[in-house]
């Protein structure tokens, strides 16, 4: 679809695919599996460099920055003052203000404390950092974060890793009609049908990181999601037919014996 | 004369490196490259351009960091 182009905070992005590098066997696998999907925005984990074994390779050297948009996270942060400090390394880092946002609630679920996520979203936006957050499937947290300034939020289908899909699409429908910035659905998609079905209810991109790291070829399942979230957005922008309890018949009974 | 040699703490591990030395210098002996690096120096976040400035002293705690692979 030519001109479908996501716009976010000032940049366009082609795929509405956004990938994870975590859990992945190797870079190699990492690398090949990013091509596959002919994802634009990667995310990343901010952590410390390895001083001790220099031979240790980095995953940046198989990532070409200029083919890629680095997305990096707040990952592993349980309150406001830990996220606020690796989003400012991140841009210290010097790659560029975006940040995907993660206050998480609790350890099992991973969920986010979206009382601490609007808290952090707010102080980093006003330092100018272009905020991505990662939320839950409430409207009324959605439309806080917009409000604050998020120019996207990214609302999760289902518990991180958990390949459960989409677990609340009432909620995220009603989400997409009432909040005006784009969503990205992320966290949760286990199959190419999840990640078709985001994109059929209205989102503008899904993240997905376990889905094609964890499965059993994570190539072939990076070049399904590719083509599931392309599916997927264009039954949505085709218009789909409306759900009927009764039949309508598709031949006409004109000209029948 | 020599510069005498002071205890620093690096990404959580101690270690000995040379009075006067400045964070560029460290980056340097380490062999890490700057570009896409962060480092925080006793919890202050430096700015890349004074990595050369900033000279360490005794009990100095360092951090460097960096992307690695990660979804959430």
């Amino acid at each position: 679809m030519t001109g479908d182009r996501l716009i976010i905070g000032g940049y366009e992005f082609k795929s509405r695919l956004f990938v994870g590098t975590g859990k992945y066997k190797d870079f190699a696998e990492t690398k090949k599996a990013i091509e596959a999907s002919g994802a634009d925005v990667v995310t990343v984990a901010v952590r410390r460099i390895n001083i001790t074994d220099r031979t240790k390779e980095n995953l940046l050297d198989y990532l070409d920055p200029k083919k890629y948009t680095i997305l990096p996270n707040t990952a592993g942060c349980y309150n406001v003052e830990d996220a606020l400090r690796y989003a400012r390394l991140a841009r210290a880092a010097g790659v560029s203000d975006l940040i995907k946002l993660e206050v998480l609630g609790d350890e099992r679920t991973l969920f986010p404390d979206t009382a601490g996520l609007i808290e952090a979203a707010k102080i980093l936006v006003k330092e100018g950092f272009i905020v991505l957050p990662y939320t839950n499937d409430d409207p009324i947290v959605a439309q806080k974060l917009v409000d604050i300034g998020c120019p996207a939020v990214m609302p999760l289908a289902a518990p991180i890793g958990s390949g459960l899909g989409i677990r609340n699409p009432y909620n995220l429908k009603i989400m997409m009609e009432m909040v005006k910035v784009p969503i990205i659905v992320d966290a949760g998609v286990g199959t190419a049908s999840d990640a078709a079905l985001a994109m059929e209810l209205g989102a503008d991109a899904v993240l997905m990181n376990t889905a094609i790291a964890g499965a059993q070829d994570p190539i072939a399942m990076a070049e399904a999601m590719k083509y599931a979230v392309y599916a997927g957005r264009l039954a949505y922008k085709a218009g789909r037919i409306p759900r009927k309890l009764y039949a309508t018949a598709s031949s006409p009974i004109e000209g029948m014996l | 004369m020599m510069a005498e040699a002071i205890q620093i703490q690096v990404n959580g591990e101690q270690r000995g490196c040379q009075a006067d030395a400045s964070v560029g210098d460290l980056l340097r002996e380490l062999a890490i490259k700057t570009e896409r690096v962060a480092v925080e120096l006793n919890l202050e976040i430096l700015d890349r351009k004074e990595f050369d400035q900033r000279r360490l002293k005794e009990g100095d705690r360092v951090e460097i960091l960096s992307f690695i692979g990660g979804g959430s």
